[in-house]
């Protein structure tokens, strides 16, 4: 039986050692970066470029990195969230306790982004972030505009930047301007449809009328109440976000029960070719926000490649076509590695976050550098607007059709709105 | 009034695929006792292999994969059910429950891996958009209407294997009790693949049908799943037409907390679920021999 003077003893000596491991204080290390993202479930269509971006990465590192001097083995570690929060969190604190990684990296939706960053910001772990609005990212997490957070940085573009690249979109169009809303009872949704802090205050400035049809929940089966809200308000703009399976619904109901839309313009259910052209011939000229493409004009640091030499690369090597979250999976990457190569002592987490403040960096998303705009701990990236046209062929491409809010983004053709002539 | 109308009306055609999502539920459950929580995903696999089935054969139709989606599945059902679940049967009804469970999380990172997670759709071509205008201003669509037809012919059809033809008797015999049915002469394996491969065959129908519907992907089981379980339960356990009407129920339901507000749609459905079970504890329909 031990005693309790024993146990203090050995519990005291483990903790030691604990302290010592964590101090990792030896040249040439192994430098490890934890990597958590939502590899199956729900999101999983996010990841699907991971495994193309991590391989172009570990070869460009192959070699190590010299930090402040010392040449160091690079290591990335990934971890599955399994499109959980919980998940998210277990997995992020097991790679910051168990495998003592140097730095955090995370992206995709608010649901993995904002539990791993704060994992990071409760641990005091340096974490890079980004694919999530940022006003989820940062006040979801309780940020306070004036305050932010000391361990966990962000890039991605923001809900203000999002309503205003709709309205710019809208007004390149002759309608009624009556725009019906499909706000689903979700973070996004009910952000969106906030009366004070989301899109109405927004639209009713910019001269649109609002029908809002209320929050749903994201997986029912029938939308038939708001298609007949929309039609008594005759409703020639529609917008929302919704996953792609309840579009998909929605939109065929909408063609059965005679709503035809003028532009309809959605966030989430329109992201990936795959889904766009899941719904069929019907997808053409459905609208969208264009978060990255390979007409954006930048380069990455790490490469050297633009945009459209890395979706070619993609393209090429995979057989699939890009997708937004590639650019700014690889730009997450590049950011991370430019980090840890200006850190002065790579032992300290003190000096990998000043490194990680300091950071002005291309990537092929944009510049990033956080320059206290809009809170301390955010950058944010260029917004377009997209549509979806559809080839001879069948197959979907995504013009960009307007750039009022990111000028050096080229526009590759005007707004058209829906053609119902064939149905 | 209209409005009303409108939402009762895709209610009642909501409530069908639901019924369709069900009948093979139930059956299974009626038969074998056996809830199968792979249920859902077998569902979404079936879409999967419509999808996969009209990539190989260059045909447009969906609708035409079903000749060899229902032989395929009914095959799947019988091997599944006598290699698989039928050793785990018997007095602990939790073995096969593990058994279904660990399957459905097999189906769902299977197809993961097999068709990668994007969302996919079977296109039914002009069926999906057209629709027949009633008086009023009223309009039905034409695809949720024969989604209704072919739920109702399937569970009819079913009805009347179990209580029209010899293979029936010997599965409501089964069903009723199981050891003396074997003492006269019910080769109770053989009969519990056929009950399963029957069931899969409403599977192969209903991924059909839903993959035209709505999108599907490779996590998508589970949320079908408890639909077909709440139509279940409302209905009565192992009646087939009373999981048709079951079905029908929650989607009205749902409908009409639809019209009342958006947000309470599914909240309704599931009220009147909890509803069903507390005051109905075997369902609305219970079959007479119980």
């Amino acid at each position: 039986m031990p005693t309790r003077r024993e146990f203090v003893k050995a519990s005291t000596a483990a903790a030691l050692w604990a302290v010592g491991c964590r101090k990792k204080t030896s040249a040439n290390r192994v430098v490890k970066i934890g990597y958590v993202g939502p590899f199956s479930g729900s999101l999983a269509a996010f990841t699907e470029p991971d495994a193309f971006v991590l391989g172009r990465i570990r070869r460009a590192i192959a070699g190590g990195l010299v930090i402040n001097g010392q040449l160091h083995p690079v290591e990335i570690i990934g971890k599955d969230s399994r499109s959980d929060p919980n998940r998210a969190a277990e997995v992020a604190s097991e790679l910051i306790q168990r495998s003592n990684v140097d730095i955090l990296v995370t992206a995709h939706t608010p649901e993995t982004v904002s539990p791993v960053s704060d994992q990071a910001e409760i641990n005091e772990v340096p974490c890079v972030t980004t694919d999530a609005p940022w006003q989820p990212y940062f006040f979801g997490r309780g940020g306070k505009a004036d305050e932010g957070f000391d361990w966990t940085y962000h890039f991605f573009w923001g809900a203000d930047q999002l309503v205003d690249v709709y309205t710019n979109m809208w007004d390149t169009v002759e309608t009624n301007r009556v725009v019906g809303a499909l706000w689903g009872n979700d973070n996004d949704g009910n952000a969106f449809g906030d009366p004070v802090t989301g899109f109405p205050p927004v639209f009713a400035a910019r001269g649109f009328k609002l029908v809002d049809s209320g929050r749903f929940q994201l997986d029912i089966n029938d939308f038939s109440s708001q298609i007949g809200a929309f039609k008594r308000a005759n409703v020639e703009i529609l917008t929302g976000v919704l996953p792609p399976p309840g579009f998909a619904t929605f939109w065929s109901q909408a063609a059965q029960q005679g709503f035809r839309p003028k532009v309809v313009t959605i966030a989430k259910a329109l992201l990936f070719p795959a889904a766009v052209e899941s719904i069929g011939p019907r997808g053409d000229k459905l609208t969208t926000e264009v978060w990255w493409s390979p007409h954006h004009p930048f380069r990455s640091t790490l490469t050297g490649q633009n945009a459209a030499e890395l979706c070619a690369d993609y393209m090429r090597e995979t057989a699939k076509p890009w997708t937004p979250p590639l650019g700014f999976k690889h730009a997450l990457f590049d950011v991370a590695i430019d980090v840890l190569k200006r850190v002065k002592d790579i032992d300290s987490p003190e000096s990998i976050i000043e490194a990680v403040r300091a950071t002005n960096t291309s990537t092929v998303v944009g510049q990033v550098a956080w320059r206290g705009k809009p809170v301390r701990n955010v950058c944010t990236t260029p917004l377009v607007g997209g549509q979806w046209v559809r080839g001879e062929d069948g197959r979907y491409s995504l013009k960009i059709v307007n750039n009022k809010h990111a000028e050096e983004i080229p526009v590759e053709t005007g707004l058209q709105p829906i053609d119902y002539s064939g149905a | 009034m209209k409005a009303f109308l409108d939402s009762i009306l895709s209610g009642v055609l909501l409530g069908s695929l639901y019924g369709l999502f069900a009948s093979g539920l139930s059956l299974v459950f009626g038969v074998m006792r056996l809830v199968n929580v792979a249920h859902g995903d077998f569902i979404v696999l079936a879409a999967f292999l419509a999808l996969a089935f009209l990539h190989i054969t260059g045909i447009a139709s969906p609708f035409l994969m079903l000749v060899i989606l229902i032989p395929l599945m009914f095959v799947l059902g019988y091997l599944l059910q006598r290699g698989v679940l039928n050793p785990a049967l018997g007095p602990d009804i939790l073995r096969p429950v593990l058994i279904t469970f660990g399957l459905s999380v097999i189906v769902q990172n299977g197809l993961q891996q097999a068709f990668s997670a994007d969302s996919q759709k079977l296109q039914g071509g002009r069926i999906e958009t057209a629709s027949i205008p009633l008086p009023d201003g009223l309009a039905i669509g034409t695809f949720p209407l024969l989604t209704l037809v072919v739920a109702v012919a399937l569970i009819g059809l079913l009805q009347w294997i179990l209580y029209r033809t010899k293979l029936g008797r010997a599965l409501r015999a089964t069903s009723d009790d199981l050891s003396t049915a074997g003492l006269m002469g019910v080769n109770t394996p053989h009969l519990f693949g056929i009950a399963a491969g029957l069931a899969m065959v409403t599977v192969a129908v209903a991924g059909v049908f839903t993959g035209i519907r709505a999108s599907f992907d490779a996590s998508a089981g589970p949320a079908w799943l408890i639909f077909a379980f709440e139509a279940v339960i409302i209905g009565g356990l192992g009646s087939l037409w009373g999981t048709l009407a079951g079905g029908i129920i929650l989607g009205i339901a749902q409908a009409i907390g639809a019209y009342l507000s958006p947000a309470w749609q599914m909240l309704a459905g599931h009220v009147v679920f909890l509803i069903a079970l507390m005051f109905f504890p075997r369902g609305l329909f219970p079959r007479r021999s119980e």
